[in-house]
């Protein structure tokens, strides 16, 4: 496997509290990986500490190779990891079209003085993002709504259109945190399909954090598998769906949670 | 040279001539509306202004008028002592062309150290959030008045005179266009949508790669510039400062205007800033028509008691003011506490 | 031995000053441990219990003969006390009524609101408060009746302290031990300590949060108006703007206590208190009213939280 994320033996301790302990996990180049467990497994812990929220307390997450170590959260977004969020945070005052134009600013040429002069090459960038802006949302049928305000979108294609954001930063890597949450059967095949073809149309690795065994399960190459802070198991789906650890962790959860 | 910049300098051309043909008339015929007109340039530019921070990028910043301070006595100071050298040297004091590079170089000094000020503040200040900002903001504008309030140099408690009343239509309203082009320019282009995310929500801006700090400091200094700029302004116009002029209360004078104008709305805030300078002198007028009984006089002529009402009335009946954007400023907020 | 009594003399004023301070900023993070609010116009409640015994006292003055006694004597010292410690609760009930009416038609409709508006609202208030005062009263400083005897305290040699600091200070530890024992031993107590931990548990639990959160105004109030009474007794010139600056100066306390921590604002208000009366003590008077705020930046900058208060993450 060609590695492009490596979490090497990472802790995190929060006062008293260790919400991830040794954690070692690697996703390789355009691989899509999953990241399971029961609530509150500390699942979300380990996706802030890629994308730089917080900073582990012990171990060192790698991109490429290279240490994150201290890099701020937009710093990682820029070495090329993005994310979407558990509850969708897209800038609610803003029409679909901005939010996405918004996630541009990473790689943009041009900064304030030029926004103030107003030349030739700023106005020229500025039609350049509005057109990969465009072509990104119809990719994803976003584009009949690119005037409309995001808030105003229905959950489903709220969800599509903060992972088009998070596209418009051209990410190596794309963090989903939880996008099937909420959604019904239809939607969640739908999700799946919608993930699979993010992956290899953008040619980008994903690692997946999902509660819903069934999209797990059904497009991750290899899933992880946390409890409390620990990874209790790591595999393919049918090494997971048989490995004892997992399905005792999960037990205790209730019916209807193991596939 | 782009249409945008093209529509500024026409914007310019035209106060120009509006003060070289007209200044003058207006200035011994309407004295008293005269007055008014500058008042309101000197407030717009603060609300456009302060419109940046508050309103595009949802800081909320409490010590505007410190910084103000900091451009009206650096200005003064600048004129008082170093006007009669560069005076002498560009064409002297009679020379009108003269005292107006003179000026010009004066607000620009003004601008400088406000901005240098607005740095100096901006990055301890802008790591804290919501109410620990609006405190610390407090806290700054108040240290500011109060090392005025203690420096000899600039008068102290007992004022400073500002020599040459540099102040006129051209400078004023020419500022008031610069400073919108400025604040719309930023804001209106892929660079400037930053600003706005950093407001609707730091954590997903930072996730998409926006330095979310850096764009608070940005809006600060370039706030902190054109308040420097109104101080200068309005030095050269009243020609006599005090600390106490650049206190708390003109602080959310000009939180008043970006309320009520509607956080991130430039137009609304300056059509906010124009009716709340117009209003108490309104008032005024009216409390002594025979419309309003002599009892109630006092009343109508003190503007803050009828400014403290309609702060809470904005607040309980349209927290979003004229142009705001209710449903944004509901969602923005109620994240925080999950109450 | 001089320099000694110097020391004890100087933490005396500063512990009679860091005592108003320390009482109007009970009632800062009192509010702001229930309703995680700011209450811009607090200070004025202080400025409203001065001139409510202002108002108050011609009442009582014929009967228990205000600025009549010299001195305190054994013998008249109840009456005396009784005198004056009957106008201080009863505008220490007059400001309770205001702090709750404030809470019940300015705050409680926009608890749902995002927080900058009802900031907004609270300097609204403030305005007012300053502004009805002065309309209605007049801006002029008005002479607060002598309640108490003011004179040098008998038998402590060198040691200059008057009887009006020595009331500050006992009447503020007093009100101390009640409040402790109100937010420890009582019902509503318990309420309020839980409701600034979790609202949405208390009012599952059954709390009627409205009630408790108007109580918790009404203690901050009558504590703000007993720390009007108590400095008006001992500098007797009160006008409408009184409350703006020790009001700031005693959010400053209440933050670097710790807001939201009871006893740190008590423990900031002290620290204030004597710090300033430290800095006019080397020599440095004109910053007095700096040294606040200088305070207020370093908290900030460093340690937001306050000396004693605890971190509270965002859950992303």
């Amino acid at each position: 496997m060609d590695s492009l994320l490596k979490l090497d033996r990472c802790t995190i301790r929060f006062g008293g509290l260790t919400a991830v302990a040794n954690f070692t996990m690697e996703v390789g180049r355009r691989e899509l990986v999953g990241l399971i467990g029961p609530n509150g497994a500390g699942k979300t812990t380990v996706f802030n500490m890629v994308t730089g929220v917080y900073a582990p307390t012990e171990g060192h997450v790698l991109l490429g190779g290279e240490p994150l170590d201290g890099l701020k959260p937009y710093a990682i977004t820029g070495k090329g990891i993005a994310r979407t969020f558990q509850n969708v945070r897209l800038f609610i005052s803003l029409s679909v079209l901005d939010n996405v134009k918004a996630a541009f600013n990473l790689h943009l040429k041009h900064g304030p003085m030029h926004a103030l002069t107003r030349g030739r090459a700023f106005l020229n960038e500025e039609h350049e993002i509005e057109n990969r802006t465009l072509e990104l949302l119809k990719i994803f049928n976003l584009d009949r709504h690119r005037d409309a305000m995001c808030r105003s979108l229905p959950y489903g294609d709220q969800r599509r259109l903060e992972i088009v954001r998070a596209l418009a930063t051209q990410p190596k890597l794309l963090l989903l945190d939880e996008p099937a949450a909420g959604m019904n059967p239809t939607e969640k095949s739908n999700l799946m399909r919608l993930i699979e073809f993010v992956q290899e149309t953008f040619d980008i690795s994903v690692l997946l954090v999902e509660h819903d065994m069934r999209v797990v399960m059904g497009i991750c190459k290899r899933i992880y598998v946390l409890d409390h802070g620990i990874k209790i198991a790591e595999g393919t789906p049918e090494e997971i769906r048989r490995d004892p650890k997992v399905i005792e962790a999960y037990l205790g959860e209730g019916p209807g949670e193991k596939e | 040279m782009s249409r945008a910049l093209l529509v500024l300098v026409v914007a310019l051309l035209v106060c120009l001539s509006v003060s070289l043909f007209g200044e003058n008339f207006i200035a011994s015929r309407f004295a008293y509306y005269y007055d008014i007109l500058i008042t309101i340039g000197v407030n717009v530019i603060l609300a456009t202004s302060l419109n940046l921070v508050n309103g595009y990028t949802g800081q909320f910043s409490l010590g505007h008028a410190g910084f103000m301070a900091v451009g009206a006595y650096a200005s003064a100071s600048w004129s008082n002592h170093l006007d009669p050298y560069v005076l002498g040297w560009i064409g002297g004091a009679n020379n009108p062309f003269a005292t107006n590079v003179a000026f010009l170089i004066s607000m620009l000094i003004a601008g400088s150290l406000a901005a240098i000020a607005g740095f100096a503040v901006g990055v301890p200040s802008l790591r804290l959030k919501g109410d620990y900002l609006a405190i610390a903001t407090l806290g700054f504008g108040e240290i500011i008045r109060v090392a005025i309030l203690n420096t000899d140099f600039v008068g102290a408690s007992r004022g400073l005179s500002v020599a040459g009343s540099y102040t006129n239509l051209f400078w004023t309203y020419g500022s008031v266009a610069v400073c919108v082009y400025v604040v719309l320019g930023l804001v209106h282009s892929t660079y400037g949508r930053g600003f706005l995310t950093v407001r609707d929500d730091e954590v997903a801006a930072e996730a998409m790669g926006i330095n979310t700090t850096k764009y608070k400091v940005m809006a600060f200094v370039v706030a902190s510039f054109f308040a420097g700029i109104a101080g200068a302004l309005y030095a050269h116009f009243k020609a006599f400062l005090t600390p106490e002029g650049f206190n708390f209360f003109r602080s959310v004078d000009v939180v008043v205007f970006v309320i009520l104008g509607g956080m991130g709305s430039t137009i609304g805030v300056i059509i906010a800033a124009v009716m709340l300078t117009i209003l108490p002198e309104a008032l005024r007028a009216l409390a002594h028509t025979q419309f309003v009984p002599p009892a109630y006089q006092g009343l109508l002529e003190n503007r803050l008691i009828l400014y403290s009402l309609l702060l809470i009335t904005l607040m309980l009946t349209r927290p979003q003011g004229l142009f705001g954007d209710p449903v944004a400023l509901r969602k923005r907020f109620t994240r925080s506490r999950g109450n | 031995m001089d320099r000694l009594i110097e020391i004890v003399q100087q933490l005396v004023n500063g512990v009679s000053l860091g005592s108003i301070y320390a009482l109007i900023a009970l009632g800062y993070t009192m509010v702001y441990g229930v309703l995680r609010f700011i209450n811009f116009a607090h200070g004025d409640i202080y400025m409203l219990g001065a001139y409510s015994g202002y108002l108050l006292a011609p009442f009582f003055s014929h009967f228990f003969k205000f600025g009549q006694f010299d001195t305190f004597t054994p013998q008249n010292t109840l009456f005396i006390l009784s005198g004056a410690g009957l106008v201080m609760v009863f505008s220490m009930a007059i400001c309770a009524v205001i702090g709750v009416l404030i809470e019940r038609i300015a705050y409680r409709p926009l608890r749902q609101r995002p927080r900058l508006n009802v900031l907004i609202t609270a300097i609204g208030v403030s305005l007012f408060l300053q502004n009805i005062t002065q309309y209605r009263l007049g801006a002029d400083p008005k002479a607060f009746p002598q309640l108490i005897p003011v004179h040098v305290v008998e038998g402590l040699g060198n040691l200059t302290i008057l009887t009006s600091q020595l009331a500050i200070i006992l009447a503020t530890i007093l009100l101390l031990i009640v409040l402790r024992l109100i937010v420890m031993r009582t019902k509503m107590g318990l309420a309020m300590r839980a409701l600034s931990l979790n609202p949405t548990a208390c009012s599952i639990m059954g709390v009627n949060n409205d009630v408790v959160i108007s109580f918790t105004f009404a203690l901050g109030s009558a504590l703000a108006a007993a720390a009007g009474i108590l400095v008006s007794m001992d500098s007797p010139s009160i006008n409408p703007l009184m409350g703006n600056l020790p009001g700031i100066k005693a959010f400053v306390a209440a933050v670097l206590g710790g807001i939201g921590n009871i006893p740190g604002a008590a423990l900031g208000g002290l620290i204030i208190g004597i710090l300033e009366t430290l800095v006019v003590a080397i020599g440095f008077p004109q910053w007095r009213d700096g040294i606040a705020f200088a305070v207020l930046i370093v908290i900030l900058l460093f340690k937001p939280t306050g000396i004693l208060g605890k971190v509270e993450r965002e859950k992303v």
